[in-house]
């Protein structure tokens, strides 16, 4: 067998699996972190402001652990962009010519459009991290010397432009999630004509329950249900 | 039954090429799609205009050497059927349809509908065979095949190697042909000693050939003649992943 040399040091990077296979533990490591995240966001919810504002301190007790996390976020989020592009970039250099008339069967809207859905929330999350981390985009309220999230959450949905971008933020990221939770399986190899259509429906389901838990916030601030 | 066509001709490899309408009259239900080409080649012959090219050979759906898209679609409206067992009578009078080579930089197109598909040919000359020595057969059930890894070897061996994965692949990627190859011989004990060097050169060589990445979105196995399904890609996959995790490759000079 000495059709091409294999150099097995730069190999792996090259070939269009690794890619994917970048792709998808990056996406593990992403969608950890959003069931935290809605987790945490829930305890909205509890009926008594202190109950999320201890969570926030909780998570900001420790600043090597905090920064530790938001590194492996990250990195995680960075590689998976560069990833996306190369990919990107190898599709359109697959068909130099297009076709006139080109049906699409067997996809669907979700996987047809990941390429828009990422970049998006990409920009959702600089976005939020600026609105509710930074503060720079609605002040944040203040608890005496600590930052009061539960006050600052709903100072921020009651302006209606940023809770329409949040959840038209998190529909796509259903979306991405819809088509993403199940091709991350296929990607590293996972596949079996039985379990796999139960994944793709645990996948659907999983994707439309997280964009509800984090669409239902902003909707209840306008709503007056969280005041 | 009466057709409206609009044809890619395109004289030869290096030429433009554009879409030519053609009105097919007196087309039979009976005839298959390539027939229903060739009465409007007989027709374009007489009146001394170039015959339209397509590849075909069994004109039985087994040889994989047909395939273009018909209206967008590789192999046409129906499914796991090649396109020259398609018959005209799934179409009705006055259909308008739009015929295209494949389309991705790997098949570069000879003349009209005719692509060159060597890239899948290379793809399997690196890696899709088993080794063995010549001389005597050896005995037929000296290596037991469990039944269940049969069956899987031989769903992905019918494989024809038509391309069509690769022309409707949303990304230009022959993921589901390398697959099918890397499952057909991986699966099998015959394939074991080679398999870890299978996955690696045929996802190289596939990659070289410039046919890019699966997605997964599942439009080849939608048209895919002999129904192959997308468990092939998580095989190689598989392979692939393992065969870089265990194999340490060639030694150095």
């Amino acid at each position: 067998m000495s059709a091409i040399a294999i150099n097995r040091t730069t190999f792996f990077c090259r070939t269009p699996v690794a890619k994917k296979v970048v792709m998808a533990v990056t996406g593990v490591i992403l969608f950890g972190y959003l069931i935290g995240h809605l987790a945490g966001n829930l305890l909205i919810y509890s009926g008594n402001p202190a109950a999320i504002n201890r969570y926030a301190e909780l998570l900001h007790a420790s600043p090597p652990m905090l920064w530790t996390a938001r590194i492996v976020l990250l990195v995680a989020v960075i590689l998976h962009i560069i990833a996306a592009a190369q990919l990107w970039l190898l599709k359109r250099r697959a068909r130099p010519v297009g076709y006139c008339r080109k049906e699409e069967t067997g996809s669907n809207y979700a996987s047809r459009t990941m390429i828009w859905s990422g970049p998006i929330i990409a920009l959702f999350v600089i976005f939020h991290v600026l609105h509710l981390t930074a503060g720079k985009i609605v002040p944040l309220a203040m608890a005496g010397h600590e930052p009061d999230v539960y006050h600052s959450v709903i100072d921020g949905f009651r302006v209606p432009m940023i809770s329409a971008f949040y959840i038209l933020a998190m529909v796509l990221l259903c979306l991405h999630l819809y088509h993403g939770l199940w091709s991350m399986f296929q990607s590293v190899g996972v596949s079996h004509p039985r379990y796999t259509p139960l994944l793709k429906r645990f996948a659907a389901t999983f994707a439309f329950i997280l964009a509800i838990g984090f669409i239902s916030i902003p909707v209840s601030v306008m709503i007056g249900i969280i005041r | 039954m009466k057709l409206t066509l609009h044809i890619w001709r395109q004289a030869n490899s290096t030429a433009p090429g554009r879409m030519v309408k053609y009105e097919v009259d007196d087309v039979s239900e009976h005839m298959s799609f390539l027939e229903m080409l060739d009465v409007l080649n007989e027709k374009l012959t007489l009146k001394g205009e170039d015959p339209i090219a397509f590849d075909s050979d069994c004109r039985e759906g087994i040889c994989g050497t047909c395939g273009f898209m018909v209206n967008g679609v590789a192999h046409g409206p129906l499914p796991k059927t090649t396109v020259c067992q398609l018959h005209m009578r799934h179409f009705k009078d006055g259909d308008v349809l739009y015929l295209e080579p494949w389309r991705t930089r790997a098949f570069p197109v000879i003349k009209d509908l005719a692509v060159d598909r060597s890239a899948l040919d290379r793809i399997v000359a690196a890696g899709g065979f088993v080794s063995i020595d010549t001389g005597a057969a050896p005995d037929a059930n000296a290596i037991p095949v469990p039944k269940e890894r049969a069956e899987i070897s031989m769903d992905a061996a019918a494989c024809i190697g038509c391309g069509a994965c690769a022309a409707m692949c949303p990304n230009g990627s022959a993921s589901l042909f390398t697959g099918a190859k890397i499952t057909h011989l991986g699966v099998l004990p015959q394939g074991q000693p080679e398999r870890n060097e299978r996955a690696l050169r045929m996802v190289a060589q596939a990659t070289e050939e410039g046919l890019s990445y699966c997605s997964n979105h599942g439009e080849c196995e939608a048209v895919c003649p002999k129904g192959i399904t997308l468990e092939v890609i998580a095989r190689m996959n598989r392979h692939y992943i393992k065969a870089e995790w265990v194999d340490r490759g060639q030694p150095a000079e």
